[in-house]
């Protein structure tokens, strides 16, 4: 059955909002689904798309906003429910239990039987004709875990889809999959969209929604950019949509920054790298300099900034620090050598929520000092209200705890902590992830003021704009290379969105 | 120039609720007292007898010293979101080093050296478990809790093992001694107390066992040495209890690693949660710590003197431990106070 554009979509969001503590996800978002297509959902980071998923799939419920499933107005307050009207979900890490045998995993949440009691016979009738419709044919007595990653995505997704399924969610399944398994994959969405069923597919692999996807949604910072057929989007214009900011705003400052003549050589790193995670690479930072990584979410932005650190160890290569050769230093000698690293998720790897502001911006300085040699109390107050009042951190008074602030004053915290060790060279990845408007102009200013005090910086950011205005240099990266280096008034958004993109490799 | 002026924020939620956590296990101890004072009289009773004091409020404290150090070191290893089963094999260890190498006619001095030694190695086991190798603290520790007494008797046997009981001055003095008519082994642990407050208050210790349990990826990106501070925590723990081993073992002047310390591990857990520390990790109350064991002796000593059948006692003192954790709950004191405050917030 071709799929006609239907008058009635299969699903209709309009408005949705949602706010969670400290963060607005969802402002304003449109989504529309067709029956029998194929719909990318594209966004970086915190852009909402998986706030968008979950109350689509009844996880979460929203603010505000009004939902249609083919004209009815929902509203599923649990996954269960979502799922009985025919919207069913696999998520990114595949939930099922890899101990546990597939037909157990497949009966999991709709056991057939009676009475409460499970009938295996039906289970397992049950699971070989699910698996079947995909075309799967597999041991299903042996436990989930000991097939492959693509065939446990499989399951999933047959666990997932009921006679009645008018709606699948495939929260970035092919991760971790290889191009066969992908092929795959995409043919049984192929399938399944025949059959009417509206897909939506969450990925950052732009070649992927352009070989499966029909149309494409694309969320930033909680908002729509926009919703268009794949075959009317250019692939520059998707990164742009994707990571540019339309606004005008932002304008380069090149004669501050030309006056500014770079120092000596902080870091620099000579085909470093590591097997599966990311190719050798160079890079070097120079004093008074700030250097932009530039990329779309997995090309290897966070993975380069933590190799320089430490944080990941490099496999091959070598890394120079102020002119003295280191050999995978962990974190807590990289940071007496003097650099300071301002990690992405700052709630699993920068703030320990439950210690005070003071205590959070103490931690890496105390460390570099030992444990044996404890800052004394009054010191400690003293640095903390420096940066508190230095970074505008909003908080009452130094010993609230720190999982208690805002999102953004959180990330000052982190930001804080990194400057009280007192570095020579700072590595910041996304440092304005989640943070609202003013502030994030605050930190870019931040970030030019630190480099004309001598710090070498390198910023990480899916954020093009913040690149353009805040950079002296800018290394792109794609699927986990580093694949050019950009400086001066090179730096404008369509270079960089081009090399990304990659249309023609490097711009001249 | 960054010195955005704050607005008036949100104030917190729970303004008047904020009082300090100390409150509600001294709250439970005062309530606990008060109690036994009304239901057994003369309760509050101290006399002086050949030279030291007597009474059930003495009692009390000289019964609560061994869990209490037991105790502490349990907080500093919860501190990391660790746990050690294996405090009570670690005492039964030390007093069987103690009573083998007093009968080797070993300078007790030495043997008390010894015996703490065996303590910490005990410790630097359980920290290599975890720390060195990455085992979940719970199965780590079981491993020297189900062995330990084990080892205990087969140090026994070093020397027969048929009368593991020894007399020694200097041992006995420390654990059941008088100095001015104050059990001698309230000074040891105000002195263990001092040190091991000393080591994690006045260096960044405290700190950083505390950013390790709160959120070890984070600490690690800061900088800190998560594994070596975790390592350090399973030794001060065992050394903690060593102590407890120390002064146990002089009381009973014998070895008897089948039965010694049986379940003190689960009272010197009990008594870290009673003091507010949570199993999440991240904070250390030594203090509180302490009056958490308290907590636990009062209440069993009042029990018992209360004249109740000894049938009640552990279901009584499950009921009372239940109702103080249930104070200290956020969540559970706003569901028992709400229906007296309407649903204003």
């Amino acid at each position: 059955m071709p799929a006609e554009p239907a008058a009635v979509p299969r699903i209709a969001m309009r408005a949705i909002r949602k706010a969670f503590p400290g963060v607005l996800a969802l402002d304003g978002v449109d989504l529309a689904l067709r029956p029998g297509e194929v719909h990318a959902l594209l966004g970086e980071n915190g852009a909402g798309k998986s706030t968008l998923i979950k109350i689509l799939t009844g996880a979460v419920r929203r603010d505000s906003g009004e939902m249609w499933l083919d004209g009815q107005p929902i509203d599923p307050g649990s996954t269960g429910e979502a799922q009985a009207a025919g919207i069913s979900t696999v998520f990114q890490e595949v939930n099922l239990i890899p101990t546990m045998s597939v037909t157990k995993n497949m009966a999991l949440e709709r056991a057939a039987g009676r009475f409460g009691m499970i009938s295996w016979r039906k289970a397992r009738e049950q699971a070989r004709a699910k698996l079947a419709r995909l075309g799967v044919d597999i041991d299903i007595e042996r436990p989930l875990g000991s097939f492959s990653v693509a065939v446990q995505q499989l399951v999933a997704i047959a666990r997932a889809l009921e006679d009645n399924t008018r709606v699948l969610v495939l929260d970035e399944p092919t991760a971790s999959l290889d191009a066969k398994e992908t092929t795959a994959l995409f043919s049984i969405m192929r399938e399944l969209k025949a059959r009417g069923i509206a897909v939506v597919f969450i990925t950052h692999f732009l070649e992927q929604v352009y070989e499966v996807g029909d149309r494409i949604t694309v969320l930033r910072n909680g908002r729509l950019v926009g919703t268009a057929a794949a075959s009317d989007v250019s692939r520059p214009d998707l990164v742009s949509m994707m990571i540019g900011r339309e606004l005008g705003e932002v304008e380069r400052a090149f004669s501050e920054k030309d006056a500014m003549a770079a120092g000596p050589v902080r870091l620099s790193a000579r085909g470093l790298g590591r097997k599966r995670v990311l190719e050798p690479f160079d890079l070097i930072l120079r004093q008074g300099e700030v250097v932009g990584l530039a990329g779309l979410l997995g090309s290897g932005r966070t993975e380069t900034a933590k190799m320089l650190f430490g944080a990941i160890s490099a496999d091959a290569g070598e890394l120079t620090v102020m002119g003295t050769p280191t050999r995978n230093a962990a974190p807590r000698q990289s940071l007496r050598a003097g650099i300071a690293f301002c990690p992405e998720d700052r709630k699993a790897e920068g703030l320990v929520a439950e210690l005070s502001v003071r205590e959070n911006i103490m931690l890496s300085i105390q460390s570099k000092q030992g444990w044996l040699k404890r800052i004394p109390r009054r010191r400690q107050d003293e640095l903390a209200r420096e940066m508190i009042a230095a970074l505008g951190i909003a908080t009452p008074d130094a010993e609230k705890p720190v999982g208690q602030l805002s999102g953004g004053n959180q990330q000052k915290v982190v930001l804080a902590r990194a400057l009280a060790s007192n570095p020579s060279v700072l590595l910041l990845d996304e440092p304005t992830r989640g943070i609202d408007v003013g502030a994030h102009a605050e930190i870019i200013k931040l970030i030019r003021k630190l480099c004309k005090d001598g710090l070498a910086l390198l910023v990480a950011s899916s954020e093009l704009d913040e690149l353009v205005a805040a950079t002296d240099r800018v290394a792109v990266l794609r699927d986990r290379a580093k694949i050019g280096e950009i400086s001066g008034e090179q730096i404008t958004r369509d270079n960089i969105v081009r090399m990304i993109a990659g249309d023609d490799g490097r711009a001249d | 120039m960054m010195a955005e002026q704050t607005e008036p924020r949100p104030v917190a939620m729970r303004p008047r609720m904020k009082l300090h956590r100390a409150v509600w296990p001294l709250l439970a101890l005062a309530a606990i007292l008060i109690v036994s004072g009304i239901v057994s009289p003369g309760f509050y009773n101290i006399r002086i007898v050949e030279g030291r004091l007597f009474g059930n409020l003495i009692d009390i404290v000289y019964r609560a010293t061994p869990t209490a150090l037991v105790a502490l070191g349990m907080a500093v290893v919860i501190g990391t979101k660790g746990i050690d089963l294996s405090v009570g094999s670690t005492i039964a260890i030390t007093g069987a080093v103690i009573a083998w190498r007093i009968q080797m006619g070993d300078p007790h001095l030495v043997v008390l050296m010894m015996a703490l030694g065996a303590a910490t190695l005990c410790g630097i086991w359980n920290g290599f478990l975890v720390a060195g190798l990455g085992i979940q603290p719970i199965i780590a520790t079981l491993i020297l809790m189900v062995s330990g007494r084990g080892i205990g008797l087969l140090i026994n046997l070093l020397y027969g093992g048929t009368n593991p009981s020894f007399e020694s001055a200097l041992l006995q003095g420390l654990s059941t001694g008088h100095l001015m008519s104050i059990p001698t082994r309230l000074f040891l642990a105000a002195a263990i107390f001092l040190a091991l407050w000393l080591i994690i208050r006045r260096t960044a210790l405290g700190l950083f066992i505390e950013s390790v349990g709160g959120n070890a990826a984070a600490a690690n990106l800061a900088g800190v040495n998560a594994r070596l501070i975790t390592f350090v925590a399973y030794v001060l723990c065992a050394l903690c209890a060593g102590w407890a081993g120390v002064i146990m073992t002089a009381d009973t002047h014998t070895s008897d690693p089948v039965s010694v310390a049986m379940y003190i591990e689960l009272d010197a857990i009990l008594a870290v949660v009673i003091g507010g520390g949570s199993l999440a990790g991240g904070r250390i109350h030594l203090g509180m710590t302490v009056i958490g064991a308290l907590v636990i002796q009062a209440l069993t000593t009042s029990i018992l003197i209360s004249g109740l059948p000894p049938e009640y006692n552990l279901v009584v003192k499950a009921v009372v431990v239940l109702f103080v954790l249930l104070l200290q709950s956020d969540n559970a004191r706003r569901a028992i106070t709400s229906p007296f405050r309407g649903r204003a917030r």
